[in-house]
C-alpha cells in the first residue's frame, strides 16, 4: 500500500491506484471532461490537474499514478486559475446559446464555468463550425457545442467498436466527424447512441432531449427488457413518463447500451397499450371489469377442468416477464390446476 | 452460458457459431470485438455474411443447417494433429473413444464439401481454437433451431471438452438467450417436466418437497411443451390455453397450422401489454404491466440475476402479472398465497437451492451468478470448475450429421433461413411503437443472391412473393451476396411478410424445438 496525503488528508491506496481514484476514494471532487471510467485515461482536457509537491508542472490526476509520500493540492490558486484557463479556451470555440441548447442543466461546461466563475473567454474564435447533422432518427450533431473531449470517439472505436467517429484534421482545424464526412444517416452507424450518453455538452444530443430538464427528472436503476444480454440502465422519468434511457455500468454491459436499449422505450406510454380487460362478446373484443373478466376466465377453467380433467388446459409462460411471475405462473398451473402442461417461448 | 460475459475481453480466440451477435446480442457483439481490437482471433460459422465477419480472421460461410458436420471437421482436425487436451480428456471425461468412432468419418476434406467451405479455412479454424488458452464458443439459435438442435449443442459441447476448454477461465460453452428472461423462466420451472432449478417433476422427491411447500398434490405426468400443445389443441385434447405474455401467432412455425389450432380453443386466455396477433383470438384479454411498471428480478445469459424496478404506473386499469396471477390463484380456491414479489423470491430461494442465496434486498448491492446456494455464497462465475453436475468426468456425446428436415427439391429449389435484424425485436411488439426504428427497418425482405436474383429476373427491391409447402408471403427483395447461391434469408419480426408462415415445424426429439432455421422455399415475381 502507499501512503499519500491530498489536501492535508492522509490516504493509502493500492499500487497503480490514480491521484483522481484517490481523490474520489476520499469524496474530493475533480472536474473532469474526457475521463471515461471503462477505459484507461487519456488525460486530454486537462480539467484534473492537480499540484504535485516537488513536480514542476500541474499533473493529469487521471493518468498520474499514486506514489508513496506523495503530497497533493487539489484546489490550490495555481491548480484553479489553470482550469479557469482551460474553461476560456474551451468556451472560445463554443457556441453558448444556452439558452437554446438541449444540454441545459447537465452540461458539463456550463457547470465547471459557472463553478470556476468563468463568464466568457479573452480569447477570440477563429475557426468556423461545421454545420449540424441532424440526419439521425435518434439524436442531433451540434459542432460548434464540441469540446473536443473525445469522449464520443472513443466509444464508438473503444467500446462499441464501430468506428464510425474519429477526429479529423489538426490542430486549430480539430473536429469530431464520419468517414468521408458523411452524415450519421448514410454512414455506417447502429444508432446504438452510447456518443450521445457520453457527450458532457450539447454536441451529441438526443432529439427528444427538449421535452425535460434534468432537474425535471427522477432515474430508477433496472434491467434492459429486450435481449438475454442484461444491460443495466436508468430509465429517465417526467411527470410519470419515460422520457429517456441512459446505460448504466453492468456487469454484462461497461456502461453501454445498444439501439433498442436506448431507444425503443416509447412502448411503454404507447397509446396501444391495453388499458382495461377484454372478453370476446358477439364475436367482438369488449371492455369489461376486473371482476367480470376473472370471473369469466375462473369459471371457464373450472368448466373445463370438471368436464375433461386438468390436463385440456395449457399455460405458456414469458421469457419476458419476471422470475416471480414466472414462478406464480407455474405454481398456479400445477399446484392449482392441478397441470404440468406449462411451457414458454425458450425455444421460439 | 457456463462463463461470463465480461472474460471475452480477455480470450485469445473466440469461436462464435450460428450467433448473429452484433444484431441479436449487440452488448456482447461489441465487447467480442473490443476482444478483437486487444489482438483476439475471432472465427466465425454462419450461413450469412454478418457484421461480425468484417472482423473476423477466419470466415467459415457453411450451408444452413451443417453445424454438426463442421463441429466433427474441426474435432477430426484437431485429433488427428494431435492438438486436443490429453491431460484433460484423460482425467476429466470419458467416451473419448466413442468420439473418435463418430468423428472420424469427418476427414476436412468431406466436411469442407457438406458445408461449402474451404479446406485450409477449416483446418486453420481448427487450429486456432485448440491451440488458444483462451477461447470462448458463443451460439445461439442458429445451431438449436434444427431439427438436430439437441445433438448440435452436444457437439459443441464435444468439442470444448475435447481442447480442456470447459471450467475455465475465458472458455466454456455460451448459448446467448435471446429473451430478457428466457433464463429465469427455465429456471422458474415453467417447463412441462422441471419445477425451479431444474428439480425434475419425475422425482418423487422434489414433488414432494413442493406438495410439502405448497399443501397440494401435484400431477405426476409430466406435461406438454409449447410445440406439442398447439398439436394437443389441434386434436382437442387440450381445450383452454392461458399464454402470458407470449406471441405464438407470430413466433410459432408453420403460423397457418398454429392459428388453425387456436380457433379451435373454447377459452383462450391472453394476458400482454398489447393487442397482439395471439390477442386478437383470444376470448379474454388480460391488459398486464411492463418492466418498467413493476418490481421483481431477471435472470441474464450468463445466470446473473438483477433486479427490475417500478418506474412509472401502469396504464388504465392494467396490473402486474404477479397482481393478476395472485388474485386469479385466489378466485380459483388456493389460499396460502405470497403477499408480494419480494416474498415470491423468498419462497423460490427456500425451494431452489441455485437460487438459495438470493434476496431483493442482496440483489440492490450486488448480482451473483446462479448457482448461489446461500446468502453468503458469492455466486458462481464459471461452471463445471473441478467437477461437473454428473460428477468427476464430463461425457462425450456425439453425434453424426443428419441433413435438415426438409431439403431443396425442384418445386422449393432454395434453403430458407430465418433470424433477427438489430433494429427489431421479436416480434415487434415493443419495437413495432417506435416510429423511428420503422423508418429504418419498417417492412419485411429477403435477402437473395444475385446469381439467383438474376435467374428470377429480380431487381433490387422488388416485391417478391415467396412459397414453401406450409405457406407464402409478399416481401422485398435485397439482392446481396451477403447469402450464398441458393440460400435465402427472411427477418422473423413482420407480421406482414412472416417468415414463420414458412418455416417448417419438423421438431428436435428431444430439445421439441422447431427447425426454423432452414427449409425448402422458392421466390417467385409479383
Amino acid at each position: 500500500m502507499l501512503k499519500l496525503t491530498i489536501d492535508g488528508r492522509p490516504v493509502e491506496v493500492s499500487e497503480g491506484t490514480t491521484i483522481l481514484e484517490a481523490c474520489q476514494f476520499l469524496g474530493i471532487e475533480i472536474p473532469t471532461l474526457c475521463h471515461l471510467e471503462q477505459l484507461k485515461a487519456e488525460g486530454s482536457c486537462r480539467m484534473c490537474v492537480v499540484e504535485v509537491e516537488g513536480v514542476k508542472n500541474l499533473q493529469v490526476s487521471c493518468a498520474t499514478p499514486c506514489w508513496d509520500g506523495m503530497v497533493v493540492q487539489t484546489k490550490s490558486e495555481r491548480v484553479v486559475s489553470f482550469r479557469r484557463l482551460i474553461l476560456e479556451l474551451l468556451l472560445a470555440n463554443h457556441d453558448t446559446d444556452c439558452f437554446n441548447c438541449p444540454a441545459t442543466g447537465r452540461c458539463k461546461l456550463y457547470q465547471y464555468a459557472m463553478e470556476y466563475g468563468v463568464e466568457g473567454s479573452r480569447f477570440v474564435r477563429f475557426k468556423e463550425h461545421h454545420p449540424k447533422d441532424e440526419s439521425s432518427e435518434f439524436f442531433n450533431y451540434d459542432p460548434s457545442k464540441c469540446i473536443l473531449c473525445r469522449r464520443c470517439v472513443r466509444v464508438c472505436n473503444d467500446l462499441q467498436v464501430n468506428h464510425t467517429l474519429s477526429l479529423k484534421n489538426r490542430g486549430p482545424d480539430t473536429w469530431v466527424g464520419l468517414p468521408f464526412d458523411k452524415l450519421f444517416k448514410d454512414s455506417n452507424c447502429v444508432s446504438c447512441g452510447n456518443c450521445v450518453s457520453v457527450c458532457p455538452t450539447g454536441a451529441l444530443t438526443a432529439k427528444a432531449a427538449k421535452s425535460f430538464r434534468i432537474w425535471e427528472v427522477t432515474k430508477t436503476r433496472t434491467t434492459c427488457p429486450y435481449c438475454g444480454v442484461g444491460c443495466q440502465m436508468d430509465l429517465l422519468v417526467k411527470n410519470g413518463e419515460v422520457v429517456g434511457v441512459e446505460p448504466a455500468h453492468g456487469r454484462a454491459n461497461p456502461g453501454i447500451l445498444c439501439v433498442k436499449g436506448k431507444w425503443a422505450y416509447h412502448f411503454i406510454n404507447h397509446p396501444d397499450r391495453l388499458k382495461t380487460p377484454l372478453i370476446r362478446k358477439d364475436g367482438q373484443l369488449q371492455p369489461v371489469s376486473w371482476d367480470e373478466a376473472l370471473d369469466y376466465v375462473v369459471e371457464g377453467i373450472k368448466k373445463i377442468k370438471e368436464e375433461s380433467g386438468p390436463d385440456a388446459i395449457a399455460g405458456f409462460s414469458s421469457a419476458r416477464v419476471t422470475n416471480e411471475e414466472n414462478y406464480l405462473f407455474m405454481k398456479m398451473m400445477r399446484a392449482v390446476v392441478g397441470t404440468n402442461n406449462v411451457d414458454h417461448c425458450a425455444r421460439l | 452460458m457456463t462463463n461470463s460475459i465480461a472474460e471475452v475481453v480477455d480470450a485469445d480466440v473466440v469461436l462464435v457459431l450460428g450467433s448473429n451477435t452484433t444484431e441479436a446480442h449487440p452488448v456482447i457483439g461489441a465487447q467480442i470485438r473490443q476482444a478483437v481490437k486487444r489482438g483476439a482471433k475471432l472465427v466465425v460459422a454462419e450461413p450469412r455474411e454478418i457484421p461480425l465477419v468484417e472482423d473476423a480472421h477466419i470466415f467459415l460461410k457453411i450451408k444452413p443447417g451443417t453445424n454438426i458436420a463442421l463441429l466433427n471437421g474441426l474435432m477430426h482436425v484437431i485429433i488427428s494433429e494431435g492438438l486436443y487436451d490429453r491431460d484433460y480428456v484423460e482425467n476429466r471425461t470419458e467416451g473419448f473413444e466413442d468420439l473418435w468412432e463418430v468423428v472420424q468419418d469427418y476427414p476436412p476434406e468431406k466436411v469442407a464439401e457438406i458445408c461449402g467451405v474451404d479446406v485450409e479455412d477449416l483446418k486453420e479454424a481448427a487450429r486456432l481454437y485448440a491451440q488458444a488458452d483462451k477461447a470462448p464458443i458463443f451460439y445461439a439459435m442458429g445451431v438449436t433451431q434444427h431439427s438436430t438442435g439437441t445433438a448440435g449443442v452436444m457437439s459443441i459441447s464435444n468439442l470444448a471438452l475435447l481442447c480442456g476448454k470447459v471450467g475455465k477461465y475465458g472458455c466454456g460453452v455460451n448459448p446467448l438467450r435471446g429473451q430478457n428472461n428466457v433464463q429465469g423462466a427455465c429456471d422458474m420451472g415453467c417447463l412441462p417436466g422441471d419445477y425451479t432449478g431444474y428439480q425434475k417433476v419425475a422425482n418423487p422427491e422434489a414433488r414432494a418437497k413442493f406438495e410439502r411447500a405448497w399443501g397440494v398434490k401435484l400431477p405426476e405426468k409430466p406435461g406438454l411443451t409449447v410445440t406439442e400443445a398447439v398439436k394437443a389443441i389441434e386434436d382437442g385434447r387440450v381445450r383452454c390455453l392461458f399464454v402470458m405474455g407470449e406471441n405464438p401467432l407470430l413466433s410459432d412455425p408453420n403460423l397457418n397450422h398454429t392459428e388453425e389450432a387456436f380457433r379451435k380453443l373454447d377459452l383462450l386466455i391472453v394476458q400482454d401489454i398489447f393487442l397482439t396477433e395471439t390477442a386478437e383470438l383470444a376470448h379474454v384479454v388480460l391488459p398486464a404491466a411492463c418492466f418498467a411498471e413493476k418490481e421483481g428480478t431477471f435472470t441474464n445469459t450468463e445466470r446473473r440475476v438483477q433486479r427490475i424496478r417500478r418506474a412509472v404506473s401502469p396504464p388504465g386499469e392494467a396490473r402486474t402479472d404477479w397482481e393478476i396471477l395472485d388474485e386469479l390463484m385466489r378466485r380459483l380456491g388456493y389460499e396460502n398465497n405470497l403477499g408480494s414479489p419480494e416474498e415470491t423470491l423468498r419462497e423460490i430461494a427456500s425451494l431452489t437451492p441455485s437460487y438459495g442465496g438470493f434476496s431483493f434486498q442482496r440483489l440492490d448491492r450486488e448480482q451473483p451468478q446462479w448457482p448461489c446456494p446461500t446468502p453468503d455464497h458469492p455466486g458462481t462465475p464459471i461452471l463445471h470448475v473441478g467437477r461437473f453436475s454428473r460428477g468427476e468426468r464430463a461425457l462425450f456425446k456425439p453425434a453424426h450429421y443428419v441433413p435438415p428436415a426438409e431439403q431443396p427439391d425442384e418445386e422449393y429449389p432454395l434453403l430458407l433461413t430465418t433470424g433477427r435484424i438489430l433494429y427489431h425485436y421479436h416480434t415487434r411488439t415493443m419495437t413495432g411503437r417506435n416510429a423511428e426504428l420503422n423508418r429504418i427497418a419498417g417492412r419485411s425482405f429477403v435477402e437473395i443472391n444475385p446469381a439467383d436474383a438474376e435467374r428470377l429476373g429480380l431487381q433490387q427491391g422488388a416485391r417478391v412473393k415467396v412459397k414453401s409447402r406450409r405457406g407464402e408471403v409478399v416481401v422485398d427483395a435485397v439482392v446481396t451476396d451477403r447469402v450464398d447461391e441458393g440460400v435465402i434469408f427472411i427477418p422473423f419480426h413482420f407480421a406482414d411478410g412472416a417468415a414463420n408462415r414458412l418455416t417448417n415445424d419438423a421438431l428436435d426429439p428431444i430439445a421439441k424445438i422447431p427447425e426454423y432455421k432452414v427449409c425448402a422455399a422458392r421466390v417467385e415475381r409479383c
